[in-house]
């Protein structure tokens, strides 16, 4: 994802000299190198200075550049949080940015940098946009689509080494609307980011071993949210399930269950997300997410008897 | 108007106004930030009337971020005299209806940045001159600071990163009036002074002088080399020009009553410009 989000930024900065890249102390390969190597003015690193960055990204805005401040997600949004909320979302300026190994991606690295309540805390904050791809392809359109956004957007991208969820999707993508990726008529899968491989796994296991017609449905605009988009899945599925790696409180599975309160529907709903915890654990990021309970087989077994 | 010569007589007379104005402004709200914005409003007022090239042109003309947000009225009573904000904006100050309140908001006519809370407005100068200096703009940017705010640690981010990019156009004036909220600047952190010497240890080309003298301010700046950012300490006296105001620090942010207001004028206008 970080190589898709790098090339994307890379062809939008090449046709468009408002755009730069502002890090700190952390970057990313692929295009972000050729155009730090092309257009070194361009690629400011302010080192281990995160208030900076942001408040630099916001300077930059102010005058008519389209600043993308570039870390890890904990670093990118946590650490100069004040300077996201007044500098960037209360000037309403478009500045992106872009975090890293959302959730417990950096699975041996420990809570200090797990960003597993970034969405509850961006969506949270007036004129903020929050956008979750689910693969590579995904991360690339939404980087792309963030330009026509006027205001602030946290971007939570995933690490590296995802693999392609959307090549074969039954629905295009159209920015800001979920979008089917696997098709299916009696489970609904919502989810967003890295852990939608988890979802499509599932959805598979589900058909084959149960016979249950399983879609997935990528959810990659968690602010502004696709209201009418879920209403509509929530009348048309029985069974429907939120599977998201982050915090259970300000997440997706809390916005989905009002909506399906708002609108009266009946089907069955169960959500899953990561413990309100900081855990000492270490691992791959499988086994991170099977600590905070995410667990492939336990989540089969519980879906299945739901659905039944 | 940069390349006239610098009248510091007449900045004296605008400042003794605006003392008055703020005063006026005071008996009309409940509360109001009088000190701090007495302690700087020479700097401010040095800075529109004899440091920027106001052109009235947004793409050439120098930018003045105001970091102190609380000092907010030394800025607008500046912004009504250039005819750039209405007089009933300060008449209806923190009324409902009214753009005007205790700090300045982005998108209010002459305010280039919301301030308010401390530390932000150094950063986003340097965006702003790393913008300038990728555009080839030849303009200053002059943001007002306070000395508490210098306690904040994003201020230290600024200051690092602004001379190692090549920054040069850019200009902090710190309101070093001793005081913050709890007490004096320097006995809460003792260890903070002196000042002067690390602001040029982080690459900055520095300067003290007394913040309430316009000549001095404006020479000060003038000098500049212009090879690095440049700051200036003005020392400063908060509730400068009413007595019983003067580095009180209840005064901070209250404002005077019928009484109060009557002694405070009469000081005001018995100081000669």
């Amino acid at each position: 994802m970080r190589n898709a989000f790098a090339n994307a930024f890379y062809d939008l900065a090449k046709h468009d000299r408002r755009i730069c890249l502002v890090v700190a102390d952390i970057t990313a390969a692929a295009g972000v190198a050729s155009f730090q190597k092309e257009s070194p003015e361009r690629f400011i690193n302010v080192g281990v200075a995160e208030q900076i960055m942001v408040g630099m990204c916001a300077g930059l805005a102010l005058r008519g550049y389209v600043p993308f401040a570039y870390t890890i997600a904990t670093f990118t949004i946590y650490r100069p949080f004040e300077q996201v909320r007044l500098d960037c979302a209360y000037q309403n300026l478009p500045v992106k940015l872009v975090g890293v190994g959302g959730g417990v991606n950096y699975s041996t690295l420990g809570s200090t940098h797990h960003a597993q309540e970034d969405v509850a805390l961006m969506s949270a904050i007036p004129h903020m946009t929050v956008l979750a791809p689910c693969d590579p392809a995904e991360a690339a359109a939404v980087t792309k689509a963030s330009m026509t956004v006027p205001g602030p957007v946290y971007l939570r991208l995933g690490k590296a080494g995802e693999p392609d969820l959307t090549s074969a999707a039954p629905e295009p993508f159209q920015f800001g609307k979920v979008r089917r990726i696997r098709a299916g008529t009696d489970v609904c899968f919502l989810t967003y980011g890295p852990i939608t491989k988890m979802a499509c796994d599932l959805a598979a296991r589900l058909e084959k071993e149960k016979s249950l017609s399983t879609a997935v449905v990528s959810v990659h605009s968690l602010k502004p949210l696709d209201e009418a988009g879920i209403r509509a899945l929530l009348a048309q599925f029985k069974t429907v399930v939120v599977l998201e790696e982050h915090a259970p409180c300000g997440g997706l599975g809390p916005q989905v269950k009002a909506l399906a309160w708002d609108s009266g529907v009946r089907c069955k709903l169960r959500t899953y997300a990561l413990k309100d915890e900081f855990l000492h654990v270490y691992g791959s990021h499988g086994d991170l997410l099977k600590a905070h309970g995410l667990d492939p087989a336990v989540i089969f077994q519980e879906v299945a008897d739901l659905a039944r | 108007m940069a390349n006239l010569p610098f009248d510091a007589a007449a900045v004296r007379a605008r400042c003794q106004r605006y003392r008055r104005r703020i005063l006026d402004i005071s008996q009309t709200v409940g509360a109001l930030h009088i000190a701090p914005s007495f302690s700087c409003l020479e700097l401010v007022a040095t800075t529109y009337f004899g440091l920027m090239n106001r052109t009235g042109d947004a793409a050439t003309e120098d930018t003045f971020v105001l970091s102190k947000g609380h000092g907010s009225p030394a800025q607008y009573v500046v912004l009504e005299e250039l005819g750039v904000i209405p007089s009933a904006w300060l008449e209806n100050f923190c009324k409902p209806g009214y753009p005007l309140a205790t700090h300045p908001d982005y998108g209010t006519p002459g305010i280039a940045a919301s301030t308010g809370s401390l530390g932000h407005g150094l950063g986003l100068a340097v965006g702003m001159a790393y913008a300038d200096k990728l555009d080839g703009k030849q303009r200053d940017i002059f943001v007002v600071m306070s000395d508490g705010e210098l306690q904040e640690g994003s201020v230290w981010e600024a200051l690092m990163v602004a001379p190692s990019f090549g920054i040069t156009r850019l200009v902090a004036l710190v309101d070093l009036n001793d005081f913050q909220s709890l007490g004096q600047t320097s006995k809460t952190l003792p260890n903070f002074y002196p000042m002067l010497d690390k602001l040029r240890a982080f690459g900055w080309e520095a300067a003290e002088v007394d913040g309430h003298n316009p000549q001095a301010i404006h020479d000060a700046v003038k000098a500049r080399s212009g090879t690095k950012p440049f700051v200036l300490l003005g020392r400063t006296t908060k509730g400068k020009g009413v007595s019983y105001m003067e580095n009180v620090p209840i005064w901070h942010y209250r404002a005077p009553n019928a009484e109060e207001y009557q002694i405070a004028i009469r000081e005001v206008e018995g100081c000669r410009p």
